[in-house]
C-alpha cells in the first residue's frame, strides 16, 4: 500500500538533471565511432584512482570518500569502439564540433543564452566510471525555460559532456567496467528546483525528453536518455537520485524519497530528545567478536570466517532500537548503514550489517547478543551493530556507522542515491560539490560566434509545445503528436501538409499511427522520408489515391526503395474508375445485394452494402465516395 | 586556501592575462582576477563566480569566470551590462605540506627535483601544467612514501624536460656525487619524460661505479589527474633507490599501461617510444633490468630481476664523477636527399662531433662523402649509429659502409643514437686526441655497446599477438 504524503505540507521540491546522448558520428574527444556498443572485449586495463586538488586548492569530499574504498578498477576494451584516448593514454583531440552544434540547437530549443566561449572542465569521478578519473564537461547554455503547466520551468544550464563506462560488476575491492559507451557525447539539462509533486517530476522529464527529441539529433533507445532527480523536503537536504531510466519510475522514487527525508527528520528529533544533538555526541567503540561467533550456526558469518575474515561489533551510544527506525516505505535505518558500508568499506556479504535486534533472531542469537553486549560494554540505552569481513574493512565500516549516525543528528545527509527497481534507492556516494571541478588544461576554449548560433537557430525544428497546440487543433491525439515528435515524423507531416494541402489530421494519423503499426509488423517504413511521403500525399490530394490505400502504397515504397507512389499504385492495381463505371455496380448491390432480413434498420443495411461495395471496388474507388453515394441513394429511396 | 581582502589598486595581479576590451570591462566595473562577482549580460543572464586569470595565448574579448557550481565559462566582454564584486578569493594551489616522518630502521633516499610532470600544478597564465610542487610537497600528496624510506628532497632546477641540457647535467652529476659522499642509500631524480632517457645516458657516463641506485622517474599523466601514474612511479622509484640491488643509473616507469608494475631500464639503453602512453619507455636491444611492484608479489618481493648482468649495490665503492660536456656536437638523422650543405655548415661552425643516424646497417649516400671527408679533416669526430634503433651498425657488409669507414667514420655498433650523442659530447669534453676519442667511444662504460644481442633483445610489443604474449609471459614474469 502506498504510504501517503502531503507534498505541500512537507515542502517537497525537486529539480532534474536530464542526460541525453547526442546523435554524432564520433565520440566527444576522439575519433572512435559513437553508439557502437559491444558485449565482448579484447583487452583489459587495471587502474587505481587518487584524489587531486581542485583549482582552488581544496580536496572534494566525494573524492576523498572514493579514495577510501581503495578499489581495483578494471576496464574491458574492444578495438571497435575504444582507442588510447578512452583508456587515458592519449590526450584529447579537439572537441567534436558536431556535438557542440547539436548542444547549441538543444539550448536554443529551450530559450537559452549560449555561452560566448566554451571552456572544458574536468569533473572528478573517482569511482572509476571514467578512466581519466574525471569527466570532461562544458556549459553550453544558461538561463532558459520550458513552458510547463501554464508556468515557466527554469532551465538553469545545459552542459555537454562525455558519457561514462558501463559497470559490469562491483564486488569487494574490484569493479569492472565496459568502455564502449565511454566518451559518447551527452547533454545534461539542469532545471530549477521548481517541481512540487512526483507527477510534476515525471511530466517535466517527459517534456525535457520531448524537447531533446524534437531536434531530431539525439540518440534513442535504452540508456540513451537517463535522468538524475534532486529531491528535498523542508528542513531536509538535496538528495540526488541517480540514473532513473524512465520517466514513470520517477513518481514512486520521488514519493519514497519524500517519505525517507520526513522520517529522517523525525529520527533527528528523536536523537535530539535523547540528548544526541550534535554529530560529536555520537560515540563509537569497536571490538573483535570473532570468537563469540566461533560456534554460531550462522552461515554467512561462518563463510566469512573461513576466509580469514573477522567479525566485529560496533557500539553506538544512546541509539537503542533506532536501527529499526523507518526510512523509505518498508526499509529502516539499518539499510542506510548497509548501503554506506557496502560502498565505502567494500563489505558486500549480505546482510552486510546486523543490529542487535536482528542478532537476537539468529539461532542461539539471544545468547550471542548478550555476549556481544558485554564485550562492547553496551549500556541500556546503547545499541550495537555487527559487521564481518577483512579487519581493515570492518574498521572502515565501524567508522561509517558512526558517521551515518552523526549525520542523522543533523537530519538528512547530502548524498547521491542509486535508484533500484520498485522505486527504492540506496546510497551511492556523498553528494559532490564544486571542489571536484577544475579546468581541462588539455583543451583550448571554443569561441561560439553569433553566426554559428544563428545557423543553429535556422536548423531548429518547431518547438514541441507549438506543435502540440497546432496538431490538437487538427484533432490529432496527443499521443500521436508526441510519437511524431519523438520519431522525427512531425517534420514530414508538416512538409506534407504544406506541399500537398492534405489535411493535417490525415497526414498525422497516416504517418503517426498507420506507419507505426507497419513498423511493428516489420515493414521498413523508416525508409520513407519527406520526399516519399509528399509524393504519396500528392497523389492522394489529387484524388488518385484513396485514403485506405495509403498504407499499401507506403508499404510498397518501403519494401521497394526508389519506387514512386505512382508506380507503386500501378503495381498494386490502384486505378480509380469513373463514376459512370462504378455507380451502376453499387446500385446493383443496393437493389439485389441485400437479401437477408428486410426489417433491418437502414443504418445496418447501409453498412452492409458499403462493406460489400468497398470490398468489390477496392483500389478502384475511394471508400468515402462509395459511402456517400450509398447514403444518398438510401436516403433518396426512403423519401 | 587563503582569502584576503586586498583593495583593488593593491592587487598586483589584478589583470593577469587580460588585455584590450576584456581588461577595459574589468576596469569599468572595478573588478580583477580572483574577484567574486555577479555579472549580468545583455540577455539578462546572471553569472556568479570567481574571475580567473586569462591565458595569454587567448583573445582579449572574453572574461573567464569559474562559476560557483564549478564550471568555467568565457563571457564576451562586450555583452556584459552590469557587474559587481561581491568578494575576493585568491586561490593558492597547494598540497598540504607535511614534515616527512623519520624512521631509523628505513633507508635514506634523496629525491633531486629537476621539474617535469612528476611534480606539477596548474598554471593560470597559460592554462597549462607547470612544474611547481616543491619535492617536499610530494609527501603531502603521496604519504605512502613514508612506509618505504626516509626521504629528503632537494630542488635543483625547475625546468621542463626539453630544457634540460649541460647546464643541468653537470650540476646534477655533482649533486649526485655529494649525496653519495653523504652516505645515502639511493638517489631518485624527478624528471620530465621527454628527455629522461637522454639524462639517463649522460648520467651513466658522468657518474660511474655508483655504490647505490640512481633512479630517474617521472609520469606520463600529470599528478593533477586522479589516474596519474606519478604516485606509483614515485613509490617504485623510492623503493628502488632504497632497496634495489642494481647500483646503476636507471629509469623507473610503467611496464604495461595498467597499474601493475614498473620496469627498470638501463640509462644507456632506453628510449621514449610513445608520445603519451604510460608505458612509453622501452629498453632497446636488451631486456629491461627488473620489474618493480608497489605491492609485494606472490613471493613477497618487490623486485623481479630479469638479468644478473648488472653492477651490484656496494656502499663501500667510491664513484667516479666525470662531469664534462662539449656543446659543439650534433646528431643528424639521415634521409634520402639529405643535403651536404648541412654538414658543410656544421664544419664551418666549428662543430667537433657528429652522430649520424644512418639507414640500415649505417649508411648515407655518396653525395655526402666530400662533406664528411672535409669535416673529419677539420677535426670533427663522426660516428655512425642506426636509425632502425635495434641492431648493429655493420659497415663491412656493403661497399657504402666500407667507403664511409675509409673516410674515418667510427661505427658505434648497437649504441642508440641519443646515447651516442651524449657519449660523444662527454668524451669530447675530456680530450681532442683522435686516438683517445676513438678508444673512449668504443669502450663501453655501461652496456651502451653490448658485445652480443640476446635472442629476446628485439622486443617490440605488438598488442595482443599471441606469440608476443606468450613470449613476455615466459621472459618477464
Amino acid at each position: 500500500m502506498l504510504q501517503t504524503l502531503d507534498y505541500q505540507s512537507v515542502g517537497l521540491i525537486s529539480g532534474l538533471e536530464v542526460h541525453q546522448q547526442l546523435l554524432t558520428r564520433e565520440k566527444l574527444f576522439c575519433r572512435c565511432p559513437a553508439g557502437l556498443f559491444t558485449e565482448t572485449h579484447d583487452g583489459e586495463v587495471l587502474r587505481h584512482m587518487r584524489p587531486t586538488l581542485s583549482e582552488l586548492g581544496e580536496y572534494d569530499g566525494t573524492a576523498l570518500m572514493e579514495f577510501k574504498t581503495k578499489k581495483e578498477i578494471v576496464y574491458l576494451l574492444n578495438q571497435l569502439n575504444v582507442c588510447t584516448y578512452d583508456m587515458d593514454d592519449t590526450p584529447p583531440f579537439l572537441v567534436n564540433q558536431e556535438a557542440i552544434d547539436i548542444a547549441i540547437e538543444l539550448c536554443l530549443a529551450m530559450h537559452m543564452d549560449i555561452i560566448d566561449e566554451v571552456h572544458i572542465a574536468r569533473k572528478q569521478y573517482l569511482d572509476g566510471s571514467i578512466p581519466t578519473g574525471f569527466q570532461r564537461t562544458a556549459i553550453i547554455g544558461v538561463n532558459g525555460w520550458l513552458p510547463f503547466k501554464g508556468r515557466k520551468l527554469t532551465v538553469t544550464h545545459v552542459s555537454l559532456e562525455e558519457d561514462s563506462c558501463r559497470e559490469v560488476i562491483d564486488k569487494g575491492h574490484r569493479i569492472v567496467f565496459r568502455t564502449d559507451r565511454l566518451g559518447t557525447p551527452l547533454t545534461e539539462t539542469v532545471t530549477g528546483a521548481e517541481l512540487r509533486t512526483p507527477e510534476e517530476v515525471r511530466d517535466a522529464i517527459l517534456l525535457c525528453s520531448l524537447t531533446a527529441r524534437s531536434t531530431g539529433r539525439v540518440r534513442t533507445g535504452l540508456g540513451a536518455g537517463r535522468q538524475d532527480i534532486n529531491v528535498s523536503v523542508r528542513g531536509g537536504c538535496r538528495v540526488e537520485i541517480k540514473g532513473v531510466p524512465r520517466a514513470p519510475y520517477a513518481v514512486k522514487l520521488v514519493h519514497n524519497e519524500g517519505i525517507r527525508q520526513s522520517n529522517l527528520l523525525k529520527l533527528r528529533d528523536e536523537l535530539h530528545a535523547r540528548g544526541l544533538r550534535r554529530p560529536t555526541d555520537i560515540q563509537m567503540r569497536i571490538s573483535d567478536v570473532s570468537d563469540i561467533f566461533a560456534d554460531a550456526p550462522v552461515e554467512f558469518v561462518q563463510r566469512a570466517r573461513a576466509n580469514g575474515s573477522r567479525v566485529m561489533a560496533v557500539r553506538i551510544n544512546g541509539v537503542k532500537g533506532l536501527a529499526e527506525f523507518p526510512t523509505q516505505p518498508s526499509t529502516m535505518f539499518t539499510d542506510e548503514l548497509s548501503g554506506r558500508i557496502r560502498v565505502i568499506a567494500c563489505l558486500d556479504e549480505p546482510p552486510i550489517v546486523m543490529a542487535s535486534a536482528q542478532i537476537a533472531t539468529l539461532p542461539a542469537g539471544r545468547r550471542i547478543a548478550e555476549k556481544i553486549s558485554r564485550r562492547v560494554q553496551a549500556g541500556a540505552q546503547d545499541d550495537f551493530f555487527v559487521v564481518w569481513g577483512p579487519e581493515e574493512d570492518c574498521r572502515t565500516a565501524a567508522e561509517e556507522i558512526r558517521i551515518r549516525f552523526a549525520d542523522a543528528t543533523e537530519g538528512v545527509p547530502k548524498e547521491t542515491r542509486q535508484s533500484l527497481p520498485g522505486g527504492f534507492t540506496t546510497f551511492e556516494r556523498i553528494l559532490p560539490g564544486p571542489d571536484r571541478m577544475y579546468p581541462d588544461t588539455d583543451s583550448p576554449p571554443t569561441r561560439i560566434t553569433d553566426d554559428r548560433v544563428e545557423q543553429a537557430r535556422q536548423r531548429l525544428h518547431t518547438a514541441p509545445w507549438e506543435r502540440l497546440e497546432r496538431y490538437s487543433s487538427w484533432r490529432v491525439p496527443v499521443e500521436t503528436t508526441e510519437y511524431l515528435i519523438r520519431r522525427g515524423g512531425a517534420e514530414i507531416v508538416d512538409a506534407a501538409v504544406k506541399e500537398t494541402g492534405v489535411d493535417g489530421l490525415t497526414a498525422a494519423v497516416e504517418i503517426g499511427q498507420v506507419a507505426k503499426s507497419l513498423k511493428r509488423s516489420g515493414v521498413p517504413i523508416e525508409r520513407l522520408g519527406t520526399e516519399q511521403w509528399v509524393d504519396i500525399f500528392d497523389l492522394h490530394t489529387d484524388g488518385r489515391l484513396p485514403r485506405e490505400c495509403i498504407r499499401e502504397v507506403a508499404t510498397f515504397v518501403g519494401l521497394e526503395p526508389g519506387t514512386t507512389a505512382k508506380a507503386a499504385c500501378a503495381s498494386l492495381g490502384i486505378d480509380l474508375q469513373n463514376e459512370s463505371e462504378w455507380k451502376p455496380q453499387v446500385s446493383e448491390l443496393l437493389a439485389h445485394g441485400y437479401t437477408t432480413d428486410t426489417n433491418d434498420s437502414p443504418e445496418k443495411r447501409m453498412r452492409f452494402v458499403v462493406g460489400k461495395a468497398v470490398e468489390q471496388l477496392k483500389r478502384k474507388v475511394p471508400a468515402r465516395e462509395i459511402a456517400a453515394f450509398v447514403k444518398a441513394e438510401l436516403q433518396g429511396a426512403s423519401k | 586556501m587563503t582569502t584576503t581582502n586586498i583593495p583593488l589598486n593593491e592587487r598586483t595581479d589584478r589583470f593577469q592575462g587580460y588585455r584590450g576590451s576584456a581588461k577595459q570591462v574589468l576596469e569599468k566595473f572595478a573588478l580583477g582576477v580572483w574577484s567574486e562577482v555577479e555579472i549580468t549580460n545583455d540577455q539578462g543572464s546572471n553569472f556568479r563566480g570567481v574571475i580567473l586569470p586569462r591565458s595569454e595565448t587567448c583573445d582579449d574579448l572574453h572574461i573567464v569566470v569559474k562559476l560557483f557550481n564549478g564550471y568555467n565559462v568565457g563571457l564576451a566582454a562586450d555583452r556584459i551590462t552590469d557587474a559587481r564584486e561581491i568578494g575576493y578569493k585568491r586561490a593558492v594551489y597547494k598540497i598540504p605540506e607535511k614534515e616527512f616522518p623519520f624512521d631509523p630502521k628505513k633507508k635514506k633516499v634523496t629525491l633531486l627535483g629537476t621539474g617535469g610532470t612528476i611534480a606539477s600544478r596548474l598554471d593560470y597564465r597559460t592554462g597549462a601544467v607547470i612544474p611547481a610542487f616543491t619535492p617536499g610537497e610530494l609527501y603531502g600528496a603521496v604519504p605512502e612514501l613514508a612506509d618505504i624510506a626516509n626521504l629528503t628532497t632537494k630542488k635543483l632546477f625547475g625546468v621542463f624536460s626539453e630544457n634540460m641540457g649541460p647546464q643541468q647535467y653537470i650540476p646534477l652529476a655533482k649533486a649526485i656525487g655529494e649525496e653519495i659522499a653523504a652516505g645515502v642509500d639511493g638517489i631518485v631524480i624527478g624528471h620530465g619524460t621527454d628527455t629522461m632517457a637522454h639524462t639517463g645516458a649522460i648520467l651513466s657516463f658522468m657518474v660511474q661505479n655508483s655504490p647505490v641506485p640512481i633512479v630517474l622517474v617521472g609520469s606520463q599523466r600529470s599528478s593533477d589527474r586522479p589516474s596519474s601514474d606519478a604516485a606509483i612511479n614515485l613509490m617504485n622509484a623510492v623503493r628502488t633507490a632504497a632497496e634495489c640491488d642494481i647500483a646503476e643509473v636507471m629509469l623507473c616507469m610503467f611496464g604495461p599501461t595498467s597499474d601493475k608494475y614498473d620496469l627498470l631500464h638501463r640509462g644507456t639503453r632506453c628510449r621514449k617510444m610513445h608520445s603519451s602512453y604510460r608505458s612509453t619507455f622501452r629498453t632497446i636491444g636488451a631486456t629491461p633490468l627488473a620489474m618493480v611492484h608497489h605491492q609485494q608479489n606472490e613471493k613477497g618481493q618487490y623486485f623481479d630481476y630479469l638479468t644478473d648482468d648488472y653492477l651490484k649495490r656496494d656502499k663501500s665503492r667510491v664513484p667516479t664523477i666525470i662531469p664534462t660536456f662539449e656543446e659543439k656536437v650534433t646528431i643528424q638523422y639521415y634521409y634520402p636527399n639529405f643535403n651536404p650543405d648541412i654538414i658543410e655548415a656544421l664544419s664551418d661552425r666549428g662543430y667537433r662531433g657528429m652522430v649520424i643516424a644512418g639507414t640500415g646497417l649505417g649508411h648515407v649516400n655518396k653525395p655526402l662523402y666530400p662533406a664528411i671527408k672535409r669535416a673529419i679533416e677539420n677535426g670533427m669526430t663522426v660516428v655512425m649509429t642506426v636509425q632502425t634503433l635495434w641492431g648493429f651498425a655493420q659497415m663491412y657488409v656493403y661497399d657504402t659502409g666500407r667507403d664511409l669507414l675509409e673516410l674515418g667514420i667510427i661505427p658505434m655498433d648497437n649504441m642508440l643514437p641519443e646515447t651516442a650523442y651524449m657519449k660523444l659530447a662527454w668524451v669530447l669534453g675530456q680530450t681532442d686526441d683522435p686516438k683517445k676519442i676513438r678508444e673512449l667511444m668504443l669502450k663501453p662504460v655501461n652496456h651502451e655497446i653490448t658485445p652480443r644481442e640476446p635472442h629476446n633483445g628485439y622486443l617490440i610489443l605488438q598488442g595482443n599477438l599471441p606469440e608476443v604474449e606468450a613470449f613476455t609471459r615466459k621472459h618477464w614474469k
